[in-house]
């Protein structure tokens, strides 16, 4: 196995990890809400009382805006490079949501909050995610040779 | 006020995504591709985060309630069961074809990238297709909500 040791992208990565879990602990200290965006996006698509809309919106659109405004403000820093081809990307976008709401939560909400709440659900859900991904890529990259 | 933190959280959940490196497949697929030239970063980005959460939401959970509502939403369940494991190993295959979890793919949106589109509408047309075949869980206790 061969690692790539880039220092500075583990700073960036630690800084943006750091963003985000204040975030949740704002979102759960103020309101009392799990920042899990499949349950956030999940809830303001599918849920048939309308009370949670307004806060479900504005987290969606502050997304959505937080990455633009820093991508803005720092060139270069956001770069999207798709790793999959059409068929596969629609095909991954299906399963992530199926999987998400199935499983109850996705990397924020199981990953993020809930194993920040010593959740056994989301630790085992976690770690099921990180493996069934690792033997995803290990299938797709190395055994059938997409992509790279 | 609480729309206002609603913003705030989602706003700084965004920004910290980007400089994380999150929104970007390619770092995604680095990070689950163990065998290949394997790149660590993303395990720092849930690190830092659960750096934050952990003492925090351990700190909260012993209030009675939030600063702004008068009690904490969270889920009750304790078991382990099939559609937890089996819900999460296909969010891993979708995460590991494609580089992308909900977050970022939502985040990603503003760049107008058509396959970032793909990916979002396919996702909410998977979490349809979830809520359509589910079966409701059997409610026990009072606490179901009205139809």
């Amino acid at each position: 196995m061969d690692i790539v040791v880039d220092v500075n992208s583990w700073i960036r990565a630690a800084v943006g990890g750091a963003m985000i879990g204040l975030a949740a602990a704002s979102l759960f200290a103020f309101n009392g809400r799990i920042a899990g965006i499949s349950g956030v996006v999940g809830g303001l698509l599918f849920d048939r009382q309308h009370r949670d809309t307004p806060w479900r919106s504005l987290f969606v659109a502050g997304l959505v805006l937080g990455a633009a405004i820093t991508a803005l403000a720092v060139p270069g820093l956001a770069v999207v490079t798709m790793q999959s081809g059409w068929a596969g990307t629609i095909l991954a976008g299906l399963v992530v949501g199926f999987g998400t709401r199935m499983g109850s939560g996705c990397t924020s909400g199981h990953g993020v909050c809930g194993i920040g709440r010593l959740s056994g659900r989301s630790m085992v859900a976690t770690g099921s995610f990180m493996v069934a991904g690792v033997v995803t890529v290990f299938v797709t990259r190395h055994l059938l040779g997409a992509g790279s | 006020m609480k729309a206002v933190i609603a913003l705030f959280a989602g706003t700084l959940f965004g920004a910290g995504l980007v400089v994380g490196g999150m929104t970007d497949p390619a770092r995604v697929i680095g990070f689950l591709d163990l065998a290949g030239a394997w790149d660590p970063s993303l395990a720092f980005v849930m690190g830092a985060a659960i750096c934050v959460t952990l003492p925090t939401f351990q700190l909260l959970e012993g209030r009675s309630r939030p600063l702004l509502d008068d009690r904490f939403y969270l889920p009750t369940r304790r078991d382990l069961d099939p559609q937890l494991i089996g819900g999460a190993v296909l969010f891993g295959v979708g995460w590991g074809l494609a580089g992308l979890c909900p977050g970022p793919a939502i985040a990603n949106l503003w760049t107008g990238n058509p396959q970032v589109l793909a990916f979002v509408v396919a996702m909410i047309a998977g979490m349809w297709l979830r809520n359509r075949v589910a079966t409701p869980p059997a409610v026990t206790g009072g606490a179901a909500p009205a139809r």
